[in-house]
């Protein structure tokens, strides 16, 4: 009988907690959600947490997924905010409002031992594409080149091929890794590797090229010189309303800017959508 | 009479929840299916199956070099662990002493419970680049997935073979050693070959976890879809490709992850059949009792 009671009280119990995670009495917040590109996610992970801290009746939750999961998940109005790495295809804009939050750039890491500082645009498209196969044709060490890329699908990969590589394919035998920390890593480990990560996930592990001459920096990116720029999107379905629309409004404050900078992305100052 | 009632309660709850794994797991399979006909109605399911060039900006959905990516880094890693935990595990349940005993246990379990993208990490930061600078290539490709995925294996063999292994009935061992047999000839003649039915499962066991292993797999494989040419090549997963490209997909692309999974399930199925196969093979001609 003993049992029957502890069982009794358990179960009293579950329902307690499932009763209250279900009504949770005096609680409501207003919920904010974003999803998308895994390039913009830190930076709307701070904005976010900076944003919630100042109002604390504000839930931000704030997911990855893609570029393309971001345009997707906006248009159907799954999420409140998607957000993107790359620009918008013109069928891709439909009923969508762009919020270009700030500018990153795209690195060309190589390793640290390899002699190399300098790449043209040509020399990269034709290293990508696998008609430059060996670091010797570039000035480099006698050496095969491994080329690492993002998949298929990625922003940085498809802000890489649109500004890069234009309508050469990339060879079909490069590696692939699924994160530009993994990228990063295969670089710094292989002294033939070459690979791109976006500037924001950039460090000291890996050596930054110059290309066309220009070294990459907040300020090459500001100023439009670095030839490797892309976009830092809010997507919204919509005009958008309430909270959502203060918090976007908050982003392009000079206290969001700010958040924005101390991620080493560079901020977009103005509001530069279609629309107005 | 409340016992009575408790026991059917017992009893019913026991049916309800085998009979709800059973649901779930058709709800899934019935859900995948679903979800991949549209790549198999347009794209064609041979074409599908056999195509060699995976590119979905350009529409093209084969998977071929991906089964073949899959089955390569499977076998091979097989080819590396088995060895390895059988005489492990033969180790384990006859020859070592107890403390040594008392060490190797919990070792192999703390294997066992490392989570996977740890291993890949350590693939990725370690492995890698020692294949390359003493085997060649650029360090990812089947070698080094399948050497990681070895070690991920591993304990799964050992535990359930020495399992296999200890519960062969003493008597077995008893007669042959009374019979003369040395300690040697006993565990090579009599206990292996009863313990050999548990020993397969184990190895099915593994087989499904290499083949189902996304994440170490993924940093550390290249995930390149072509049909390698040596073990240094770099080769995409089946699994790779579904867990690279999820977040991405749209459309036809979404779909044909989908069928990339359906390819990856009926693989699984026609690899549990052959290995079942053997499994109730061995349990026939061993005809000692049912281990």
């Amino acid at each position: 009988m003993h049992l029957e009671i502890k069982w009794k009280g358990g179960i009293l119990l579950i329902f307690v907690i499932v009763l209250y995670l279900l009504f949770r009495p005096g609680v409501h917040y207003e919920r904010i959600e974003i999803a998308g590109s895994t390039s913009v996610q830190p930076v709307a992970e701070k904005l976010a947490a900076e944003y919630m801290k100042k109002h604390p009746d504000v839930k931000i939750n704030v997911q990855g997924g893609g570029s393309g999961m971001g345009i997707r998940t906006a248009q159907q109005g799954v999420v409140d905010i998607g957000t993107s790495s790359k620009s918008l295809k013109p069928e891709e804009k439909d009923g969508l409002k762009e919020y270009v939050i700030g500018k990153d750039g795209i690195v060309i890491a190589v390793n640290k031992e390899n002699p190399i500082d300098d790449l043209t645009k040509e020399q990269l498209r034709d290293i990508f594409s696998g008609k430059i196969r060996n670091w010797k044709e570039v000035g480099g060490p006698d050496a095969e080149i491994h080329v690492i890329v993002r998949e298929e699908g990625s922003g940085t990969r498809s802000s890489f091929q649109s500004l890069v590589m234009k309508d050469a394919k990339i060879r079909s035998d490069a590696i692939v890794q699924g994160s530009t920390e993994s990228v990063k890593q295969s670089v710094k480990q292989d002294p033939y590797a070459i690979g791109f990560v976006s500037m924001s996930h950039m460090s000291d592990d890996v050596k930054a090229l110059k290309i066309d001459g220009v070294q990459p920096s907040e300020r090459t990116v500001a100023d439009g010189s670095y030839p490797l720029v892309v976009p830092f999107i809010f997507l919204t379905k919509g005009e958008p309303t309430g909270v959502v629309k203060d918090f976007i409004k908050w982003v392009f404050s000079p206290e969001g800017q700010n958040i924005i900078r101390s991620e080493r992305v560079v901020p977009a100052i103005a509001n530069v959508s279609d629309d107005d | 009479m409340i016992s009575r009632t408790r026991e059917m309660l017992i009893e019913k709850g026991l049916f309800l929840t085998a009979i709800f794994s059973i649901i779930i797991i058709l709800l899934i399979v019935l859900f995948i299916f679903r979800e991949a006909i549209p790549i198999f109605q347009e794209y064609g399911f041979i074409h599908f199956i056999f195509g060699w060039e995976w590119a979905p900006s350009d529409g093209e959905y084969g998977v071929f070099t991906m089964i073949v990516g899959s089955l390569c880094i499977t076998f091979l890693s097989l080819a590396i662990a088995v060895p390895f935990s059988f005489l492990c595990a033969i180790f384990m349940a006859e020859i070592a002493p107890q403390f040594m005993r008392r060490i190797l246990k919990p070792v192999i379990e703390t294997l066992a419970a490392i989570p996977s993208v740890v291993y890949g990490f350590f693939g990725l930061i370690v492995l890698v680049p020692l294949v390359r600078t003493h085997i060649g290539g650029t360090g990812f490709g089947i070698l080094t997935a399948s050497l990681i995925l070895a070690i991920m294996i591993m304990p799964t063999i050992i535990s359930v073979s020495e399992d296999a292994i200890k519960s062969v009935p003493l008597e077995y061992k008893e007669a042959s050693l009374a019979l003369g047999a040395t300690h040697w000839q006993t565990i090579r003649h009599v206990i292996v070959p009863a313990a050999i039915p548990g020993i397969i499962t184990s190895i099915i066991l593994a087989m499904g976890r290499a083949i189902g292993e996304t994440l170490a797999v993924i940093m550390v494989a290249g995930n390149v879809a072509q049909i390698p040419s040596s073990i240094l090549d770099p080769v995409r997963a089946l699994t790779s490709n579904i867990a690279l490209e999820m977040g991405y997909a749209t459309g036809l692309h979404y779909s044909a992850l989908f069928g990339t999974a359906v390819i990856l399930f009926i693989v699984i199925m026609i690899l549990l059949v052959i290995a079942n196969y053997f499994h109730y093979k061995k349990k026939i001609v061993v005809g000692g009792g049912y281990l």
